[in-house]
């Protein structure tokens, strides 16, 4: 053991380097080998998740339309002052871009961008585009002015210049009840009638609330009773938590469905003990009330289960100890036991609080038209109306809001303490 | 819990009070779900009791919808469907999560907060924002209406299920068994599957369960992904739902309750051996 340390204390290891080169060399390795045991998910996750998701997000700002298709236009049109009708170098430029466009075929994009802005557009550009086809030579101007009577307003060319841009924030104005006036180019908020976004937005926080609420009420003496009983009577009575917890989404809606419509189950039993006339049964489904009846049932399970996890740890000594000392059963409950659960309620409450407002299939299933959430709209416009600027919008919006709450929920809870099952 | 004898009349009142209440949440939990199952075996197609079910009159009884179902070749292409997916999206999952665990459950790993909240985001993104932005990317490169493009989705889905629930089990898993074995002249591959993998077997298997059942039981990335040949389970009984309702929905719902009382049951099985292996509680 003589050559373990050299002249100026150097540590050395049994092969005769410095002991905390070797050292550093063995963290290193094992660094490098726990990253590569990471490499294949976090990569896979990356490309075909996080990837996706940007891109769709990216979609909420993308504004190529005028920009790709009418380029002659766009550059026609950099240096107009916005205050009267364009000369004729723009409109030579708008019909070069309108025949090109109408032999692609490709016009109609430029038209259905065009109409999210100011409706009727489309129109104006899709007949201009046909008529073009026949246009032979200028001056361009009075042919234009004459193909359509819009491009006569000065807001037609506000909108178009303005769409020039290759990114906007239109999608989002529009997500959140604004547009552009199309007159001055100012933001301002859409008219009453037509501001459908933040209502559904306040209607998604406020049902998911609701939610989040009953079942704090609903699953906090079972999991009371579940934390106190003996082992082998809870272990029983877990199942009729767990059972609705394993069994499909689907299952269980049809299940609500059965249970709730008007020729249903409960609605039978209420004509049965007289509640209810057979003629007016109650209308339980396709309406709010179904949607918060079949939410809150699908959602108890995440509440019971952290709300349990952390009653079971509280020891019943605390309040007997605070009963002993004079406190009455419910000053003991309330000042003793209750703010030992609260970060089991916070936990729980954020958990079924995210998972609510992201919801869609149960709102699209039982929820009819009072009943629906955001992500209803957002698979309308991805599906039916086929605005996905717009859907990528609400998306990032309600990505957003998720995101936040997810961080509250990992401050409480910790991700290495997300318990299932 | 149980009453104790010195109780007054105040507290028996709550006592039983508080029973009841517990009894009819209970109840809310479980009716719906048992209340299919007698529904499916209705002769008329009805989503309720009939006069002749609640006087259990047997010719009230049928298994019409079962035959409906096992007939309608609609429905048995789904559960083909269902199962090659959730099958081959489950051991994708169990495959990538297991690895993933492993290492970020290293003393030394770097970036260990980032990482797991990124393989942990396909959890936490609302379902309809994934399936929103998978249905861009899949079909501009060509992966929608596939086999493939879906069970890559549901691969990614599923994934934190087993990185959360392999991670768990690892926080309790004893390092010095691996070294013991290194220094016992086992090289890594050996020790790995002779000493770590039965000892977090019961996580992996869990965490493929979940793996499992996110695949069977999801819908919103399939309705965005899938054509009319990739129609799974779900799938099925959404269109059931909404376009054409027919018990046969009830039949197929009572089958799946049937498997996911299996898949508790074996969770329960495993929940009990890993605490047993860990001599968490005795025998």
């Amino acid at each position: 053991m003589a050559n373990d340390t050299t002249a100026d204390g150097v540590v050395l290891a049994a092969d005769g380097l410095p002991l905390k080169a070797s050292l550093t060399r063995a963290m290193r390795k094992s660094r490098i080998r726990a990253l590569l045991l990471v490499t294949p998910l976090f990569v896979f996750v990356l490309f075909s998740f996080l990837i996706p998701i940007f891109d769709m997000s990216m979609r909420s700002v993308d504004n190529w339309h005028v920009g790709t298709l009418m380029p002659e236009t766009t550059k026609a049109l950099e240096n107009w002052d916005g205050k009267a009708l364009p000369e004729e170098p723009v409109f030579a430029a708008l019909m070069k871009d309108l025949k090109a466009g109408a032999i692609s075929r490709e016009i109609g994009k430029v038209g259905t961008r065009l109409n999210y802005e100011k409706s009727g557009l489309r129109s104006m550009i899709t007949s201009s585009a046909r008529k073009s086809k026949k246009v032979k030579e200028g001056p361009y101007k009075p042919i234009v002015l004459k193909m359509h009577k819009r491009w006569k307003e000065l807001e037609t060319w506000t909108v178009i210049k303005r769409n020039t841009s290759k990114f906007t924030i239109g999608y989002y104005l529009n997500a959140v009840d604004m547009k552009y006036d199309n007159k001055t180019n100012d933001i301002v908020m859409q008219p009453e009638d037509r501001q459908i976004y933040s209502t559904l937005f306040l209607r998604t926080f406020a049902i998911s609330l609701a939610i989040t609420l009953i079942c704090v009420v609903l699953a906090y003496p079972i999991s009371y009773l579940l934390a106190t009983l003996p082992t082998r009577y809870s272990n029983l009575l877990m199942i009729f938590v767990l059972l609705p917890f394993w069994t499909s989404l689907l299952v269980r809606t049809t299940a609500w469905i059965a249970m709730l419509q008007s020729q249903g189950v409960l609605n039978d039993l209420f004509v049965f003990f007289g509640f209810v006339d057979d003629a007016n049964r109650l209308q339980l489904i396709h309406n709010l009330t179904g949607t918060i009846i079949a939410m809150t049932h699908i959602l108890l399970p995440f509440m019971v289960l952290p709300l349990y996890s952390v009653m079971k740890t509280i020891p019943p000594s605390y309040m007997r100890a605070a009963l002993s000392l004079g406190a009455n059963p419910v000053t003991a409950f309330v000042r003793v036991y209750m703010p030992q659960t609260l970060a089991g309620i916070g936990a729980g409450s954020i958990l079924v609080f995210i998972l609510s407002i992201g919801y869609y299939i149960t709102p699209a299933l039982v929820g009819g038209t009072d009943g629906t959430l955001i992500s209803n709209q957002i698979a309308y416009h991805m599906q039916t109306s086929l605005n996905w600027g717009l859907a990528g919008a609400l998306g990032v919006l309600l990505l957003f809001s998720v995101l936040a709450l997810y961080m509250i929920y990992n401050k409480i809870v910790g991700i290495d303490n997300m318990r299932l099952g | 819990m149980a009453l104790p004898s010195y109780a007054g009349p105040l507290e028996t009142t709550w006592y039983y009070t508080f029973r009841f209440i517990c009894a009819c949440i209970f109840v809310f939990l479980i009716t719906p779900i048992l209340i299919i199952i007698p529904l499916s075996f209705n002769v008329e197609p009805y989503f309720t009791f009939t006069q002749g079910m609640l006087s259990f009159d047997p010719d009230a009884y049928s298994l019409r919808w079962y035959e409906d179902f096992i007939n309608n070749t609609q429905w048995t292409h789904s559960v083909k469907n269902s199962f090659i997916i959730a099958i081959a999206s489950t051991i994708l999952a169990t495959t990538l999560g297991t690895l993933a665990a492993l290492g970020l459950s290293k003393p030394h790993m770097p970036f260990r907060a980032l990482t797991m909240g990124v393989l942990i985001s396909p959890m936490i993104v609302p379902l309809i924002i994934s399936a929103a932005g998978m249905y861009f990317f899949y079909s501009s490169i060509g992966l929608d209406q596939s086999f493939l493009g879906i069970i890559l989705a549901h691969t990614v889905l599923g994934t934190p299920f087993v990185v959360i629930t392999v991670t768990a089990t690892l926080v309790g898993f004893d390092n010095s068994l691996s070294r013991a074995a290194a220094n016992l002249g086992a090289n890594p591959t050996t020790s790995f599957f002779k000493i770590t993998m039965p000892l977090i077997l019961p996580g992996v298997i869990s965490g493929a369960l979940f793996a499992f059942i996110t695949s069977f039981d999801e819908v919103v990335v399939v309705l965005f992904l899938a054509g009319f040949e990739q129609r799974t389970i779900p799938r099925q009984m959404w269109s059931g739902i909404r376009e054409q309702i027919s018990p046969t929905i009830l039949a197929v719902a009572t089958i799946l309750v049937m498997i996911s009382i299996a898949l508790l049951t074996t969770l329960e099985i495993l929940r009990r051996r890993n605490e047993k292996l860990r001599g968490l509680t005795p025998g």
